[in-house]
């Protein structure tokens, strides 16, 4: 809003950095995932995993939110929820050591595998936003709950609402 | 028509599972058909110390009641109780209508050993169509009663049975933010439950190998979902599949060699095979839109598949190479989710219509899609080994619960276990051994 000039050359530069970054919003960490013995470990909830909310910077209100939200069977974004991720990939242009994890989500409606699928491409999006920011692919980890984690366990309108989402989950 | 049949579980421990005894099951016909071959099965004699560890009567009666092929006569209705042959008269039969016959007999031999005679009867030719004698442990009473239904079932229909089959799923109990996924199979019927894996992260997709002795699935347990291979007798694991991003959906090659599976590694879902003795994979799909839920054809030639390249999800089929893309469903907004029945000629499929999500069968010379239920959330179908029942998950009154179909759509039943969110069922191929 401010200096929109800036702007266009932040997301420029930003353009050129994750085209010569090569892949996109993918992380190869496949290696250091230990298994955990199955019936007995507890690795519990996604959000107590991935920490607790950040310091606010200077777009401390939109920080704050950190799900975003889609259409059924979509993975674009609207208006508001381009404003939302460019305010976080902002933040994560000035502090980058942060990373963060993009949780994709869909709901119940459709089949588990294409909602996994689903999930994950609206991670992507976000992902892919983050990165024409100017957010090294290597900071975000995209991993997708399809339909298997709801916000809301309703079986309405109102709830699926709620679970079509992206949670943006910062690390360190 | 709405009828209950309610039967206690009353198990052996097998040496290998843990069973739980307080897994009681209801099976609920919601719909059935009158036209069926009218069968009378008389309860077995028994002589023995104890009572019966099984009701063998009971499961053979249950079992073909549930196909929906037979309409069973109620036992008040019975003139006598015969056991074997020379007990029978056959007028006493004709004149309750009844078409076909069992009769039968359980022996305690010694302790744990039991011998099980069984004989079926065309009641109006007024002869033996089959009979065995078998000597058995207790804990497989129960299994050989479902293979008796199966005879029964081969003998009057010219069909194989499939009641001597297990079916797959997974439950989810607990609070909502703390839930236990449980991965169990159990007899075809629902009975005799095991669990073969429990976590704290969501299971899904399990999907039998042709030989019914190993399951693949996808387990989050590492906080992304990865491809499992778990054999049965044992419960050892191997991780096939945790490369970057998601691994899910996989299907086993007729031959059991090879994996179909999807990938997100590249970034996109893509569908890839995997070959499981050179751990080497193949990319088959190349498309921006999401490409997921293969399976194969039972010659091994084809993979069908779930892809929104259309703009929305419809049903798609290529070369096990990857060639020769076609799309199969053009009726309804969307389908998803299709597997073949054994002979090939037929998926069965996810099909969204205003209504909701349905299951459906798609014939696939015909192209005609035959749409099988009116609950609204259906998913995950998969035929029964012999193609006759399409087993699938639905919702009951907010609560997730296993349902059956018969292919042709006239007979429906719901399988309703004491407690959990049941889903994601999968029924297993042939070749179990007793």
């Amino acid at each position: 809003m401010r200096k929109p000039y800036l702007y266009v050359l932040v997301v420029l530069m930003s353009v050129t950095i994750a085209a010569c970054g090569g892949k996109k919003g993918v992380k190869d960490e496949g290696a250091s995932v230990e298994d955990r013995g199955v019936s007995a470990a507890g690795t519990g909830t996604g959000v107590d995993a991935y920490g607790r909310p950040i310091g606010a910077g200077e777009s401390g209100d939109m920080l704050g939110r950190r799900k975003v939200y889609f259409e059924f069977d979509s993975s674009a974004l609207d208006d508001d929820s381009r404003m939302l991720v460019e305010a976080h990939a902002n933040y994560l242009v000035n502090n980058p050591t942060v990373t963060l994890v993009l949780e994709g989500h869909a709901d119940e409606r459709g089949t588990r595998e294409y909602n996994l699928a689903l999930g994950e491409r609206r991670a992507l999006a976000v992902a892919d936003l983050m990165g024409a920011m100017g957010v090294a692919g290597n900071r975000i980890q995209n991993v997708s709950y399809g339909e298997e984690r709801p916000e809301s366990v309703e079986h309405d309108e109102s709830a699926w609402r709620l679970n079509r989402r992206v949670e943006i989950l910062y690390g360190n | 028509m709405s009828k209950i049949l309610r039967i206690g579980l009353c198990m052996l421990v097998g040496w290998t599972w843990a069973v739980d005894a307080h897994a009681v099951l209801e099976i609920e016909i919601t719909q059935g058909v009158e036209a069926g071959v009218p069968i009378a099965v008389v309860p077995f004699a028994w002589r023995g110390s104890t009572p019966p560890p099984q009701a063998m009567s009971d499961i053979i009666e249950a079992d073909l009641y549930r196909s929906g092929r037979f309409d069973t006569i109620p036992r008040r209705d019975f003139l006598s109780r015969p056991h074997d042959h020379t007990e029978v008269k056959f007028k006493e039969w004709r004149l309750i209508k009844a078409e076909a016959l069992v009769v039968g007999r359980v022996q305690e031999l010694k302790a744990n050993q039991f011998r099980v005679e069984f004989r079926l009867f065309d009641v109006f030719k007024a002869k033996q169509l089959s009979g065995f004698s078998y000597v058995v442990n207790g804990g497989q009473l129960r299994k050989l009663a479902h293979q008796i239904s199966d005879i029964i079932y081969f003998k009057l229909t010219g069909e194989k049975g499939a009641f001597d089959t297990r079916i797959a799923y997974v439950t989810v109990e607990g609070a909502n933010r703390q839930p236990r996924y449980l991965l169990r199979i159990a007899d075809s019927d629902g009975y005799g439950a095991k669990t073969i894996l429990e976590s704290k992260e969501p299971i899904i997709s399990p999907a039998w190998s042709p030989d019914g002795a190993k399951l693949a699935y996808v387990s989050f347990e590492n906080r992304r979902p990865m491809v499992f291979v778990q054999r049965l007798v044992d419960g050892a694991r191997d991780k096939v599949a945790n490369f970057p991003g998601s691994n899910s959906a996989p299907a086993w090659s007729p031959n059991g060699n090879t994996l179909a599976m999807v990938l997100s590694r590249d970034g996109n879902a893509e569908i890839y095979t995997f070959s499981l003795a050179t751990r080497k994979l193949r990319r088959l799909t190349n498309h921006h839109a999401i490409d997921t839920e293969p399976a194969w054809s039972p010659d091994g030639r084809q993979i069908v598949f779930t892809s929104s390249r259309g703009g929305r999800a419809q049903i798609y089929r290529m070369r096990a190479d990857g060639t020769n893309v076609e799309r199969l469903t053009f009726e309804g907004i969307e389908n998803l989710r299709a597997s073949y029945s054994r002979d090939g000629k037929r998926l069965t499929l996810v099909t969204r219509h205003n209504s909701g999500y349905h299951i459906g069968v798609l014939e696939l010379d015909s192209k005609g899609l035959l749409v099988l239920t009116n609950s609204t959330l259906d998913e995950s179908p998969s035929f029964s080994p012999n193609g006759g029942m399409i087993l699938y998950a639905t919702r009951q009154g907010g609560q997730g619960v296993l349902a059956a179909v018969s292919s042709d759509g006239r007979v429906k039943q719901t399988l309703k276990f004491q407690q959990g969110d049941v889903r994601e069922p999968a029924w297993s191929p042939y070749n179990r051994k007793l």
